[in-house]
């Protein structure tokens, strides 16, 4: 298991700082869950701890290795410890689901015939998708493409997931069961989640620990029982879903 | 105020020039290295070649063999007043198969391969297919880049050798069935006006176009912006930096075989 730590990580787009000066550590096994309005830099962020995306300030270091200072072929290593699930899914659209899921199996491993079946099958019945390896991502609905990404990010058992708005545009009873996947999958696996959501029950749901993120910054972290009693005036209106407060009052003035 | 407005303008132009030269330099290299590193997927390679090369065949047959029509046509108007049509068959020849095959092969499969691989890279771009390859501890490049410039690297050569071809054979209807130049003597003037090094400049000049349209379209494919729009963007702006450099390197080709195959 691996620990994620995010260290005075800046970036910039063009003119905007979308990261400033961000911290945040993630124990192995635990779960986090950022939050934050949309375009707030969650996905930003997840695209960093994955690297993705090359902070301009800062660094993000796994188990204390600097994703930055590695070369190509170590970074690539530890990329096959961990996973991602994009918001979309991110299927590829030329592959059939089968092939999706198994693609680092068969990429990296070379494997074929039953023994990928098996995996591609195992992944898809903890999703609820069993038998449709041989559709292709154009015939599945929105949230059928994103429990296949689920499927194809859990199929190399990774020690760290990270979830991109995992439960977001799907209907309550999917997300619910995702929740509830992606919770045995830190019961049972012990693995590493770090989970970008606006989702608010599903935070509650899978969250050890939750953390804000607004203009750029941490600006509050804790258990779900702390962020949830919090006098913090952002953090109350975000998670309450009210109109009026700070967030909405607030200009970009931090650019 | 205008002429700060114009440097501004020159100024933003120029950067993007040097981006797009520096981007395009970076990718060609990582691509040429890459193309040494095992693992070689052939599957891939063979798939990119079937798309690029088996689908392409009839429309480059066409289009080679109306050049070759009009070519004959064009020279003949002006081989009649000079009474020497017994020419027409060197001249097609050699202009299809140094210049013409080459070109017009490139052109089309920069019409029609390079845009669809802009399409297809940028819709990937778009929907985070790319940043899933990357996650899932794929190098892009490497996976997506490498096929389609090793495949239309080998196929340009080979379509060229097939549009070489069609075209004379366009020139033989007309000379033999229009203008009552005798078959044989049609076919022994072409071939005996063709040495080898026309055929291989044409042949070098067509790897290079093929390796100029695999890298403007994946490059232009990988740094779409701004979804759909942006993929129409860059499809656009992939064709018309192919067709330019595809021209500007046939120039730069054309002389230098001037002097080093005088």
């Amino acid at each position: 298991m691996r620990t994620i730590e995010i260290r005075h990580v800046t970036k910039c787009f063009n003119t905007k700082r979308v990261l400033n000066d961000v911290n945040l550590t993630v124990e192995k096994g635990s779960t986090l869950v950022v939050i934050g309005r949309s375009g707030c830099g969650k996905s930003v962020l997840l695209k960093h701890m994955m690297g993705i995306l090359q902070p301009d300030a800062g660094s993000v270091l796994i188990d204390g290795r600097d994703l930055w200072q590695l070369a190509p072929k170590d970074l690539n290593e530890l990329r096959m410890h961990m996973n991602m699930v994009f918001q979309g899914g991110a299927l590829f659209d030329s592959l059939t689901v089968g092939e999706n899921v198994g693609f680092e199996l068969i990429e990296h491993y070379g494997m074929t015939g039953v023994q990928l079946f098996e995996r591609v099958e195992e992944a898809l019945s903890l999703v609820g998708l069993s038998g449709i390896g041989n559709l292709m991502p154009s015939e599945l609905s929105g949230g059928m493409r994103k429990r296949v990404a689920l499927a194809r990010a859990i199929c190399i058992k990774p020690e760290i997931i990270l979830y991109d708005e995992p439960t977001t545009g799907i209907d309550p009873i999917t997300a619910d069961a995702i929740n509830e996947l992606i919770r045995s999958l830190h019961d049972k696996l012990n693995v590493t989640s770090i989970v970008v959501t606006h989702d608010m029950k599903s935070a509650y749901k899978v969250a050890d620990r939750i953390a804000m993120l607004f203009n750029g910054k941490i600006i509050a972290e804790g258990t779900a029982r702390e962020i949830q009693n919090t006098t913090h005036p952002v953090v109350h209106q975000f998670i309450n879903g009210l109109a009026k407060g700070p967030i909405t009052e607030a200009t970009d003035s931090f650019i | 105020m205008l002429i700060r407005k114009i440097e501004d303008s020159l100024g933003q132009r120029a950067r993007v020039f040097l981006g797009f030269l520096g981007g395009i330099t970076t990718l060609a290299f990582q691509t040429i290295c890459l193309t040494m590193t095992p693992p070689y997927k052939r599957r891939r390679i063979f798939e990119q070649s079937k798309k690029a090369g088996v689908d392409s065949f009839l429309i480059v047959s066409l289009i080679a063999f109306f050049i070759g029509v009009i070519f004959s046509f064009q020279i003949a108007y002006l081989m009649r007043q000079l009474s020497a049509e017994m020419y027409i068959a060197s001249i097609v020849a050699l202009s299809i198969v140094r210049e013409l095959g080459p070109v017009i092969t490139a052109l089309i499969v920069a019409g029609r391969v390079g845009a669809s691989i802009t399409a297809e890279l940028g819709s990937m771009q778009v929907t985070e297919q790319i940043d899933a390859l990357t996650t899932l501890a794929t190098n892009p490049i490497k996976y997506l880049v490498v096929p389609r410039f090793v495949s239309l690297s080998l196929m340009l050569p080979l379509l060229t050798v097939f549009a070489d071809m069609v075209g004379i054979l366009g020139g033989w209807l007309i000379c033999v069935f229009k203008l009552g130049i005798p078959s044989k003597m049609y076919m022994t003037i072409a071939f005996d006006s063709l040495q080898f090094k026309d055929l291989f400049t044409g042949l070098v000049k067509a790897m290079f176009f093929g390796m100029i349209i695999a890298f403007v379209s994946c490059y232009e494919g990988f740094n779409v912006e701004g979804g759909a729009e942006g993929v129409g963007k860059a499809t656009t702006q992939s064709v018309v930096i192919s067709f330019i450099l595809i021209i500007a390197c046939d120039c730069f080709f054309t002389a230098l075989f001037y002097f080093i195959f005088p």
